[in-house]
């Protein structure tokens, strides 16, 4: 056992920093960095920078375009992408539906949709969380009616994440009221564009347009777009939440969050003094970025083992709680460190062409904003409490 | 990076967890803390007859050049059997500071009595005004001679009862430099007692204690390093030994939730328990991975790389096992504040652990002021 990056994968580390530093365009960068609104080409080119590099899927087998990289070295250009502002890649296709996919889809499936998937032709996004059913997911009753050669669907679905970008969603429905209600549940793969479906946004608790309902009214959708078999969708749901867990964790981002909180607290100041100085609030940082180190080996340790078991276990769990809790603490430490300069709301400061003065620090205008956004994550992909549930059952036999 | 154990460390790891399970049960545990001495010399010579004190010395002094990793796996083993043994006082501690310090002369009459169990060691550092500043010494010594005569108190010395060797810390007038003293020299005054989780530790007073011109282990006035880093081994083992404790507590806390039945069925059913079950188990994971850091942080040739990593160890596993500790006693009820049960004792030591080389709050401070520098 070593801890310590070989000569290799420290090669690799500057192999990938000279791309993403060489390539990332500076104007999305500045953007990520300055916590400025993101449009969705700013991801999409991102994206088919990396696919042209050929590293547009480092979490995907080479088999399906992806580069079989290692847990280490997957964790290097995550550390890589953070450091420089990369956009994050977003999970729903390459995280979520992908894998899916890969293991439950036909070839034509595969075929058609993994490659636009990792080149960027396709944004997708996720259809599982209904007003009726969030934690208790499998009580979901958006409908589809088989009609031999194509589903008629109804319902609702919501929390649906930048569902305004997309060409395609992912979508849990219900197929069959019969026995269990796990059992009658069916993955279906829809295309935004067909008639019948109308997404309405919901403003976040920063202002934000980040999410919506999506509502279905006798929406046709062949059934060639169904993955694998019907009423077993909810094995395909559980397998895609493993994969979503797993990425979540987010321990680069986390890393480029702490260093730029370590740089506000630098600073800002108090009486004078650089916040920094005050122990009471360092003692702070210095017990966020103990448990981060504590995270990225844990990171590590599980993906590792993940790698040789090929599938995300209930281990992922303590990720997604652990990262998520340490994103929260973060971007509430950013927060408190700005004082009463936390205050000041300007939507308008966040569009990168305003030319404005800000209020306060020119760092200061999102995170007030962030550190409200940000109480989700221990919400989404399962809340807390749900992966606690999933430990209890799964690892501890409880 | 490789999280993988070698061979021989897998081998290792067996022989350890067999030994602990078949030769060092509970209650015969139980009744040795509470013997004269508090420990078996038949334990000390089994582990020499394992390799286990060999295990971090050079092989031309008889060891088996082990690093920090392999004491990692000893330790995590003995906190699981909540071994009484001066394995951290005697080989991680002293044996470190004399493989790193010691003359060749020096190393070959000690790191092999040490390799063979015939002599055990102790480091007699810490004084009482001083807490856990390691820089902060008032025992003194004074040239005599070709030699050295030494004066002052040491306080809660580890493995004090029991050493044959004491390594003294003694500030000369070019700083701190590092002493060996047979215990039973003239001068020396040793009070033994008893330590909350049944180990041994000693008071140690020197009064004009003679020593000749050889027993300076390393150059005069350069002692500091040398023992920082013999601590910060003893950090690493210590937070290994807190992982395989609360491992134990763990699987004894989820046993009892699955068997101890309440309002007519096993409490591991409610919710509030399975949660606090699942914190108990994630707060493990997690440090497990910090100790893993330490053990590999431990060998860093880097002194302020290494001490960071030590402190954040330290302070990390301290809370956890803090947690951990508790919450395995809460839910055992009233099971878990009896002296009858394992987890009283592995609470105790968990506890003892924590405030041993620098607690919670004084590594939190060394770790928190590094990100004024930075």
């Amino acid at each position: 056992m070593d801890l310590n990056y070989t000569p290799e994968e420290q090669a690799f580390r500057a192999e990938v920093r000279a791309f993403v530093t060489g390539h990332l365009p500076a104007d999305i960068s500045a953007k990520v960095k300055h916590g400025k609104r993101l449009a969705k080409d700013d991801f999409v080119r991102w994206q088919k920078i990396l696919h042209q590099k050929g590293w547009g899927a480092t979490m995907w087998p080479t088999k399906f375009g992806g580069t079989g990289w290692s847990a280490v070295q997957q964790h290097i250009f995550e550390e890589e992408c953070a450091e420089a502002g990369a956009p994050l890649q977003l999970p729903f296709g390459l995280k979520m539906v992908a894998p899916v996919i890969m293991a439950f889809g036909n070839q034509a499936q595969k075929d058609h949709f993994l490659p636009r998937i990792v080149d960027g032709s396709d944004w997708w996004c996720q259809g599982y969380s209904e007003p009726g059913s969030g934690s208790d997911l499998a009580s979901l009753k958006t409908k589809a009616e088989n009609k031999g050669d194509h589903y008629i669907v109804n319902g609702q679905k919501t929390w649906n994440t930048l569902g305004q970008y997309a060409d395609w969603i992912f979508c849990l429905v219900r197929t069959s009221s019969e026995g269990r209600q796990q059992e009658g549940i069916s993955f279906l793969l829809i295309d935004m564009k067909t008639p019948g479906i109308t997404v309405r946004p919901i403003i976040m608790n920063d202002g934000e347009h980040e999410i919506n309902e999506v509502w279905f009214e006798d929406v046709r959708v062949p059934a060639q777009n169904l993955v694998g078999e019907e009423n077993k969708g909810w094995t395909y749901a559980k397998f895609l939440l493993g994969h979503e867990r797993t990425g979540i964790a987010g321990v680069g981002r986390s890393k480029a969050a702490l260093k730029h909180l370590k740089e506000i607290a630098r600073k800002e100041t108090s009486a004078g003094r650089p916040m920094i100085e005050d122990a009471r609030f360092r003692d702070r940082i210095a017990q966020v970025e103990l448990e981060l180190m504590a995270l990225e080996i844990t990171n590590m340790r599980v993906l590792s083992a993940e790698k040789e078991k090929k599938a995300p276990g209930p281990e992922a769990s303590i990720l997604k709680i652990k990262g998520s809790e340490i994103q929260q603490a973060i971007a509430e430490l950013q927060m408190q460190a700005l004082g009463h300069y936390a205050l000041p709301w300007l939507p308008e400061a966040l569009d990168a062409a305003w030319t404005g003065v800000p209020v306060g620090a020119d760092y200061v205008t999102p995170l007030s904003g962030h550190y409200f956004n940000y109480r989700k994550t221990t919400i989404y992909g399962g809340s807390n409490e749900i992966q606690k549930n999933i430990i209890a059952q799964m690892i501890l036999g409880l | 990076m490789d999280f993988n154990y070698t061979d021989e460390q897998n081998a290792l790891r067996d022989t350890l967890s067999r030994y602990i399970a078949k030769d060092y049960p509970f209650e015969a545990r139980r009744a040795l803390a509470k013997s004269a001495e508090g420990f078996s010399r038949d334990h000390w010579k089994q582990f020499a007859d394992l390799g286990l004190l060999a295990l971090p010395f050079p092989e031309e002094f008889g060891g088996l050049s082990g690093n920090a990793v392999d004491t990692m796996l000893v330790m995590e083993a003995f906190g699981r059997g909540l071994v009484l043994e001066p394995y951290l006082a005697t080989v991680v501690v002293a044996g470190h500071l004399i493989r790193d310090a010691g003359s060749a002369a020096q190393k070959e009459a000690i790191l092999s009595a040490i390799a063979g169990g015939e002599r055990m060691l102790a480091l007699a550092h810490y004084e009482r005004e001083a807490r856990y500043k390691v820089s902060l010494v008032n025992t003194a010594a004074k040239q005599d001679g070709a030699g050295w005569k030494l004066s002052g108190g040491k306080g809660v010395v580890l493995g004090g009862n029991a050493a044959d060797t004491l390594l003294v810390t003694a500030n000369t007038g070019k700083g701190l430099s590092l002493f060996l003293v047979d215990a039973k020299s003239a001068g020396v005054a040793v009070r033994s007692y008893m330590t909350q989780d049944g180990g041994r530790a000693a008071e140690i007073a020197l009064d004009n204690v003679a020593v000749g011109k050889d027993a300076l282990v390393g150059p005069e006035g350069s002692a500091l390093p040398l023992v920082e880093r013999a601590l910060d081994y003893g950090i690493a083992a210590l937070c290994a030994e807190a992982v395989g404790i609360m491992a134990a507590l763990d699987e004894a806390t989820l046993e009892y939730l699955k068997t101890r039945k309440q309002f007519g069925q096993p409490i591991g059913r409610f919710q509030a328990l399975q949660h606090r079950m699942v914190d108990m188990v994630i707060a493990t994971e997690q440090a497990r991975s910090m100790a893993m850091m330490a053990a590999v942080k431990a060998d860093s040739p880097d002194a302020a790389e290494r001490r960071r990593a030590i402190s954040a160890a330290k302070t990390y596993i301290g809370q956890q096992a803090r947690f951990v500790g508790q919450q395995a006693v809460q839910l055992h009820g009233g099971m878990g504040v009896v002296d009858e049960l394992n987890v009283s004792h592995y609470f105790k030591r968990l506890t003892m652990i924590e405030l041993t080389f620098g607690n919670t709050d004084h590594h939190l401070g060394l770790f928190s002021d590094t990100l004024l520098a930075a």
